[in-house]
């Protein structure tokens, strides 16, 4: 059991990563990953709402009926995230501005509907949790991932501080604007995938 | 008026493409952009239904939940403000509008029912729609401009999956890197594209 608990956690981040195989929640990980501090928020927020709902639905589990199940998901899902944002406009009210909607998207960001209704659906509470601190992690994976490289090459920092100092400030550094931009985004992702594939060759996929 | 309606729709459509700019709706275009048929189906859905979500959102947000919006009750509730819960309002609604659409298709337009029927259960999660509803409150929109901005916006989404799903079409007879195949190539492609719409931006009517 221990082992399967392990696992849990640690299978999302690189063998069934939400993102990268499963294409879930790609919105928002496009959107946020411009800078470090936003893409920080945003993976502490969705860690946050996965494990309490993938936790509240697995209690629920055997009381929720089946054909109003997607209701009571989203319900439950919706005033997590409405909590999340109260609290993220109370203490770093800047953050939360530049986030903008994103914060009340977590709600549509299929990670979270996926994981509800694929595992916590069927698992006892502490699978749920476990399942759902995992899957946040790979999300998070990926997002911190591009969100370093979109920071460090747009704009020449890391969380805010320089690194490699900019030709407008002085330096040498000529930001890449592209990264910046929104195809860099996928430019990157796509790039990311393309890394885990060749490294990890059972999930190519054949066709297509 | 009619020339501001048309800028928002422009702007809509192209200029701030919701897949292409704001990312929304990135599972299911993703997902579902194999075959240009299918992508039709979808992308009809979803115009369909941004189109009666966001003006519906606009007036449960303007009657119902913003700042003294509910003083037509009594004069007590002049001050009460609802807004926070216009999350779960509008994720409500969107859910129950996307089974009326459902139900009312089934009923009076059984082949439009037949086309759509297994992409309006998958709406109900998009982002695509759940973010319209969002910007019209981020930009305080009123009845009519929502009304051009959902219409608008699902064009945009409808252009953008119609789309790709050509591109991968053809991409099947492109010999593509063996870990880039699928998934990663859609990223890259999807790239390209936001790249042309980019083109779009600054123009002003």
């Amino acid at each position: 059991m221990a082992v399967k608990k392990s696992e849990a956690v640690l299978d999302p981040l690189w063998n069934n990563n939400p993102i990268a195989l499963q294409v879930l929640g790609i919105c928002s990980a496009l959107a946020v990953t411009t800078k470090m501090e936003t893409s920080l928020v945003m993976c502490v927020a969705v860690i946050c709402v996965l494990t309490l709902s993938n936790l509240t639905i697995s209690l629920l589990r055997h009381q929720i009926p089946n054909s109003i199940r997607i209701i009571v998901q989203l319900t439950v899902i919706a005033s997590l995230v409405i909590v999340t944002d109260q609290i993220l406009k109370a203490y770093v009210f800047e953050i939360s501005k530049q986030l903008s909607v994103f914060v009340g998207l977590i709600i549509t960001n299929c990670i979270i509907m996926g994981r509800a209704e694929a595992f916590a659906m069927q698992n006892p509470p502490s699978r749920a949790i476990l399942d759902g601190i995992g899957n946040g992690l790979g999300y998070s994976a990926i997002l911190m991932a591009t969100a370093v490289l979109r920071e460090l090459f747009g704009s020449g920092k890391l969380y805010g501080y320089s690194i490699l100092p900019t030709v407008s400030e002085g330096g040498w550094y000529l930001p890449n604007g592209l990264m910046l931009l929104s195809p860099a985004a996928f430019f990157i992702i796509g790039g990311l995938i393309w890394a885990l594939r060749v490294w990890k060759p059972a999930q190519v996929e054949m066709d297509g | 008026m009619f020339e501001e309606y048309l800028n928002l729709a422009v702007k809509a459509i192209f200029i701030e493409n919701m897949a292409l700019t704001f990312f929304l709706g990135m599972c299911s275009f993703l997902a579902v952009s194999k075959k240009v048929e299918t992508a039709v189906g979808l992308g009809l859905a979803v115009i369909f239904v941004l189109t009666v979500t966001v003006p519906a959102n606009n007036l449960i947000q303007t009657h119902l939940l913003s700042e003294g919006s509910l003083s037509w009750l009594s004069p007590e509730f002049a001050d009460v403000d609802l807004t926070f819960l216009n999350l779960l309002c509008f994720i409500g609604t969107i859910a129950a509008m996307v089974q009326l659409v459902e139900m009312t298709t089934d009923r009076f337009f059984p082949a439009l029912h037949a086309t759509l029927g297994i992409f309006l259960p998958l709406i109900a999660v998009n982002c695509a729609i759940l973010g319209g509803s969002l910007f019209m409150v981020e930009r305080d929109y009123d009845f009519g401009e929502s009304v051009v901005f959902g219409l608008g916006s699902g064009i945009g989404w409808f252009l953008a999956i119609v789309a790709l799903a050509s591109i991968r079409e053809r991409l099947r007879y492109s010999n593509v890197p063996h870990g880039l195949r699928g998934l990663g190539m859609t990223f890259i492609v999807t790239g390209l594209m936001a790249f042309g719409f980019m083109a779009f931006g600054g123009i002003q009517l």
